[in-house]
């Protein structure tokens, strides 16, 4: 096990940020926090990366202590704050020079691990890294944050209000790191990069509802949900709220995501209640659930 | 759809040096219309905002908002509009009801007026119990609609809000477009930017920017048949892949 995680907690005064979390995530994996913010992730990576002492609770990384052997960990695990932090003053090439002698390394005895990342990069080596764009900002702190060659990589919200073609790039730079072997625990509160993990705990407000595969966790959700559609959404919004059998209602981009309390649902009942409701264009369809489907329904 | 234009963009153009960060631009947005403005991270679109709601002097093209001219009559602009954007919007070492008050009195409203709407909105928001809370220790989802509502305290035209639901949660980001169709029903017009695909399923039209330049302008639903894919997140893909 590369992270092993033992009932732990953190509060701040009155607020419990995370509430007696285990779980232990294996050597190569790709492992993902999914939830929203606030939901205590940046809470969990903090105390993992020895920058926060755990109110209770016990957690190891490679075999080491968070609080006794912090040291050991702190020299072996890659980390990537949610907040871009490294130094906007000095320039690209300047910043993964200094993070390199920091960890007693130089950029070229570990440059094979970046190199994917860094030549994208490579153009703007003389930039300051304050005048980068959003996407490069992000290369950088993973290049600084790979430099010494860590065993695992700990990355808070990597992809936040990044673009959709910037964030499927960065997920298949993570696949490739994977592959060179190297254990990744990564937050997002995008529930589409969910299916990228080989495996999720899906957490909200201190605690994890759910670990498991992704695909488990879809194939085990025990309620049918149909994508509904007409021809005026809001309005449509309003009717499904307004069905006696409801049990929820959410928007999901084109559709609109309905699941009914009983379980001898026809869908031709809803198909003539909206109908009576004047809307046009009617489209009731059964469909696979999504994560965030299950996450909402937690 | 009322065909009155609410916003008229020609050839809007913002030079920064040697880097042109939009190009010549031109659009319209529908009164009461849901228009939502995307692109990829460094394409232009906080820029050219920017000049929309009358805080960057654009270098060349004009632009029309409320119908007021955003370079000659910016002040006016400004009082016909709501802005609340992801990274500021409140100020968290004040109370909400503060909150409340201080972006009233900014935007001119009378004393007897910010009672009135301060209640509207508590009731509304069903934060009548921690009203006296300091906004910093709101969720940020609740935040987010907080924000949101303040925008409108003053009954814009129109309100633009970039990026409004940023790493908020999956319900909230629901209930808050749920506002925003309930806004836009009252004929007020909404301009907003996002990063989240599904959300450009709600827009009633969608631009989406690439390297300065407006790629495309239709409904979502024109925008997948034009491109042949199935959803939002693939028109997106197709444009703007390989940009950067």
């Amino acid at each position: 096990m590369s992270i092993v995680i033992q009932n732990i907690s953190k509060s701040y005064q009155s607020l419990q940020a995370v509430d007696a979390i285990s779980f232990e995530v294996k050597e190569g994996e790709l492992f993902g926090l999914i939830g929203p913010d606030g939901a205590g992730k940046t809470t969990i990576f903090r105390m993992l990366t020895t920058l926060l002492i755990p109110s209770f609770g016990e957690a190891k990384v490679l075999g080491f202590d968070v609080v006794k052997e912090y040291k050991s960990i702190r020299n072996s695990v890659g980390y990537m704050p949610g907040k871009f932090s490294l130094y906007q003053d000095l320039t690209v090439e300047e910043n993964l020079n200094f993070f390199a002698t920091i960890f007693g390394t130089t950029i070229e005895e570990n440059y094979e691990l970046i190199k994917d990342i860094y030549i994208q990069i490579e153009p703007f080596k003389n930039r300051k890294a304050g005048a980068l764009s959003g996407g490069m900002k992000q290369k950088l702190a993973l290049c600084c944050a790979l430099i010494h060659a860590p065993k695992v990589l700990f990355l808070d919200e990597p992809t936040t209000g990044v673009d959709p073609v910037s964030r499927k790039e960065f997920w298949q730079m993570l696949k490739r790191l994977q592959q060179k072997g190297i254990t990744i625990l990564v937050s997002t509160p995008y529930m589409d990069e969910a299916s990228l993990c080989d495996r999720i705990a899906l957490i909200q407000k201190g605690k994890i509802l759910k670990i498991d595969a992704p695909a488990t966790i879809i194939s085990e959700f025990d309620k049918t949900i149909y994508a509904v559609s007409s021809s005026q959404k809001h309005q449509l919004i309003i009717d499904l709220k307004g069905y006696p059998s409801m049990h929820s209602v959410y928007a999901f981009g084109e559709f609109i995501h309905y699941i009914d309390k009983k379980s001898d649902f026809h869908s031709q009942d809803l198909n003539h209640y909206l109908i009576s409701k004047n809307h046009q264009d009617i489209e009731i369809l059964p469909i696979e659930p999504t994560i965030e489907d299950i996450f909402m329904d937690l | 759809m009322n065909q009155e234009k609410i916003i008229t963009v020609q050839n809007l153009t913002k030079i920064f040096g040697t880097f042109t960060a939009v190009k010549g631009i031109s659009f319209e947005v529908d009164k009461g219309e849901i228009f939502g403005f995307l692109g990829a991270n460094g394409a232009g679109k906080t820029t050219a905002m920017k000049m929309l709601i009358g805080i960057s002097k654009p270098s060349s093209g004009k632009a029309v908002v409320a119908g007021y001219d955003v370079v000659e009559n910016t002040e006016s602009v400004k009082k016909s509009i709501g802005y609340m954007s992801q990274k500021f919007s409140l100020y968290d070492d004040l109370t909400i009801k503060e909150n409340i008050t201080f972006f009233g009195g900014i935007y001119g409203l009378s004393r007897k007026n910010i009672k009135l709407k301060m209640n509207d909105l508590l009731t509304e928001l069903s934060l009548q119990d921690v009203a006296n809370k300091l906004v910093g220790s709101l969720p940020l989802g609740w935040k987010q609609k907080l924000s949101f509502s303040i925008a409108l305290l003053h009954e814009p035209q129109i309100v633009f809000l970039d990026e409004p639901t940023g790493g908020v949660d999956p319900i909230t980001r629901r209930q808050f477009w749920e506002m925003i169709y309930a806004e836009a029903n009252k004929g007020t017009t909404i301009f907003v930017t996002t990063h989240y695909m599904d959300e450009a399923e709600y827009c009633d039209r969608v631009s989406i920017m690439v390297e300065g330049v407006i790629e495309a302008l239709d409904s979502p639903k024109k925008l997948k048949e034009q491109f042949n894919v199935a959803s939002m997140n693939d028109v997106f893909l197709k444009l703007a892949r390989n940009v950067e």
